[in-house]
């Protein structure tokens, strides 16, 4: 499609959508083929990716949205979603902390995040004197001798085609669920991540260096390879609230750990949940797996407070021998939350171990399901789970589910499953109040205690800002 | 220190207190006995402001202050103690943790900066030694897994830690074998002084062999019938409560 085209594709639909202006690099509400062209012609993509891109859109086509999960929220019109919005130039964004919404700086103050971050996280612009962009620039540095590749997506699908060919949806197939499919035609940036075999990457990646591409949008797509023998750590997710309306946030994640290799991928979600009435909030439909081959080890670690509904469950292939999947998980739900979260362990091969450690948190009016899976296949043989599932209840309006589901097609396998469920009672809250100790407080101590196995695998600084994360999040649940 | 005017509560819209009066002075030492369902417990958490224990006449005031009108925190806070009968487990919270948030919250109250840590623990450690408790239960959750003698003997390391104006003691001493309620008698003791004011709920006369009582009352049917200095306890353990019922009736 030419560039007149294009041009001509976003007048005529906004002489028919809009009356009011609106920036031109953002697309009317709608999905077809032409919009997904527009959207490659957008990155300067190869003709691969849009072929890539196009195939997804058809099979999406062709699927239903999945109603398995146990949550209900109004029916998605994905004709009404605006698929393509550029970031907005330095000239829209808030000049100073000044121009930003109280409310939104309030959170991150109590959240303890430095000034400057926040400047970054509200989307300030910054200009080049500014500190973190020099931090920025020699991290990049560091992570070039080391010959670790850390860049958008939309940059590796240009620079680093054979990678991106080779490993894109190698993990996640296009066609695996309704959203992945979505993402995989549409997606709009994301992370690319390679360590080259036996690097120990040199520092803990973070989409937070990646500055200019903090505003990713709603369908992020992230690949990360560790190629054999290598370790990384990636740290995912500002703890910044969005202040949106109900918004679909569709992600893939795929990860690849080579023979030998190790992955820790860790998670901190804090989309804006909507208010204490319900109202507005984001839909975080995420699909997040990763394979490991002969003796690799991936490790997710999440932390998930935000949205209005989850639905996301981060997933181990145990492909090769002796490899090891684990998953370690807060997540809480507080008012009108509705969260589906778990984890799914395939054992393929011989000797592999999955450790699930979860811990759900409802409060409110919220509903927070548990949903894991672990299978052993005829292959797995010596293959061992242990999985802990444990929920805490804050007042007596919320609800907690579990769904555990336990398929094994080898005799040797050894499955573990082990669950509580408990609430904070009134007279733990009275013990602590009589001791002087606020209810609000008690209850945030309870809640960092019940979570204490998970936090611990966290990175340290991520730990910390967790703690504080769920004190915010927990505010009013006490009445 | 303490006054306590007609107090009538109920639990459960039943009334347990039906016009209480108890006049405490700074350090002086009450014991309070009665036959069960006479309203003990009832005091003590009505005190300390306990959910569920409603005050529907009376009067409270504490330190020169309306303690009804305070939220059970501030009359923490304020100095009041209640060393719980049944203590509750708070799994995962860290004994050291939550002694340190207490600690913490008081002296903020009171305008003080929070406790450094090693301070803290010295002093933790200290008073873990008095009450016999090995150091290892600071690491523990609250009253997690705990006997219950390590229970009251927690309750009692608490006491001794946030060094209160008034601590109500709820049958500190059932369920204790002799030495253990020595160390809670010596946990008490060695607190005693003119500022500070204790009640202490018992059945047994045997605690107040150890903490000698300035006053024993007798509570029966939600009202104080008889009060009497010590050798009241000694007259109720040979008697029973039976003879004071009828002397009133």
């Amino acid at each position: 499609m030419s560039q007149e085209q294009i041009d001509s594709l976003i007048r005529k639909e906004y002489s028919a959508g809009f009356v009011t202006q609106i920036e031109s690099d953002t697309l009317p509400p709608g999905l077809d083929e032409d919009v997904i062209r527009f959207i490659s012609a957008k990155k300067d993509e190869p003709e691969w990716m849009l072929e890539w891109r196009l195939k997804a859109y058809r099979t999406w086509r062709e699927m239903t949205e999945p109603t398995w999960a146990h949550v209900s929220y109004p029916k998605i019109d994905f004709d009404q979603i605006s698929y393509y919005s550029a970031p907005k130039s330095l000239a829209d964004k808030p000049k100073s902390l000044d121009e930003v919404d109280p409310q939104l700086l309030e959170t991150y103050k109590k959240l303890g995040i430095p000034l400057h971050e926040q400047e970054m996280l509200a989307g300030v612009a910054v200009d080049a004197v500014f500190d973190s962009v020099s931090v920025a620039t020699t991290f990049r540095e560091k992570l070039k001798d080391a010959g670790v590749i850390f860049c958008p997506i939309s940059e590796a699908i240009r620079e680093y085609p054979e990678l991106v060919q080779k490993y894109l949806g190698s993990v996640v197939p296009q066609k695996d669920n309704y959203y992945a499919a979505l993402n995989s035609a549409v997606f709009s940036d994301g992370s690319f991540v390679y360590i080259p075999k036996g690097v120990r990457c040199p520092m803990e990646l973070s989409t937070y260096f990646r500055i200019n591409e903090s505003k990713t949008g709603q369908f992020e797509r992230t690949l990360i390879i560790a190629d054999e023998g290598s370790q990384v750590s990636y740290l995912e997710g500002c703890t910044a609230p969005m202040r949106d309306e109900n918004q679909l946030h569709a992600a893939v994640v795929e990860l690849v750990a080579l023979d030998n290799a190790y992955i820790k991928y860790s998670t901190v979600q804090n989309w804006y949940p909507g208010d204490a009435q319900g109202k507005g909030g984001i839909y975080n439909f995420v699909t997040k797996r990763a394979v490991a081959h002969t003796n690799a080890r991936v490790s997710w670690t999440q932390v998930e407070t935000g949205s209005a509904v989850t639905w996301k469950y981060p997933s181990c292939v145990l492909k090769g021998d002796n490899s090891v999947g684990e998953f370690y998980s807060v997540a809480l739900t507080n008012n009108f939350q509705q969260a589906d979260t778990g984890t799914k362990m395939i054992h393929i091969g011989k000797n592999t171990r999955s450790t699930i450690v979860s811990k759900g948190i409802s409060a409110g009016k919220s509903s927070n399901a548990y949903r894991g899976l672990v299978r052993m296949n005829p292959g797995a043989s010596g293959a061992r789970n242990y999985t802990q599932c444990d929920s805490l209840l804050i007042g007596d309006q919320c609800a907690a589910h579990t769904f555990p589901y336990i398929e094994s097609k080898n005799p040797s396998a050894v499955i573990e499953h082990e669950a509580t469920t408990s609430k904070v009672s009134d007279d733990q809250l009275f013990l602590c109040q009589q001791r002087g100790i606020s209810a609000e407080k008690a209850v945030s101590m309870i809640v960092n205690g019940f979570c204490k196995e998970v936090f611990k695998e966290l990175p340290m600084e991520f730990a910390v800002e967790a703690g504080k994360l769920l004190e915010v999040s927990l505010e009013g649940s006490v009445g | 220190m303490l006054s306590i005017r007609d107090l009538q509560v109920t639990v459960d819209d039943k009334q347990i207190l039906k016009g209480l009066n108890l006049q405490i002075k700074a350090g002086e030492v009450h014991a309070i006995m009665g036959p069960n369902g006479s309203g003990k417990s009832t005091t003590g958490y009505a005190l300390a402001g306990k959910p569920g224990y409603e005050v529907i006449g009376g009067e409270v005031e504490f330190l020169g202050k309306n303690l009804l009108e305070l939220d059970a925190e501030e009359r923490a806070r304020e100095g009041l103690f209640l060393a719980f009968q049944y203590p509750v487990e708070i799994p995962g919270v860290s004994n050291m943790e939550f002694l340190k948030a207490s600690v913490d919250a008081q002296r903020e109250h009171h305008g003080l900066e929070p406790l450094d840590a090693v301070s803290f623990m010295k002093k933790a450690r200290d008073i873990c030694k008095v009450v016999g408790l090995d150091q290892s239960f600071l690491k523990r959750g609250v009253n997690e897994g705990f006997s219950g003698g390590e229970k009251k003997r927690n309750e009692i390391m608490q006491m001794m830690l946030l060094e209160p104006k008034l601590a109500i003691l709820d049958e500190t001493d059932s369920g204790l074998d002799i030495d253990a309620l020595q160390i809670v008698a010596n946990g008490v003791n060695a607190l005693r002084s003119p500022e500070r004011s204790f009640i202490v709920v018992t059945h047994y006369q045997r605690l107040l062999d150890y903490i000698v009582p300035d006053y024993v009352h007798v509570l029966a049917g939600g009202r104080i019938i008889k009060s009497g200095d010590k050798s009241l306890a000694l007259e109720l353990e040979e008697k029973g409560y039976g003879w004071i019922e009828n002397e009133v009736a």
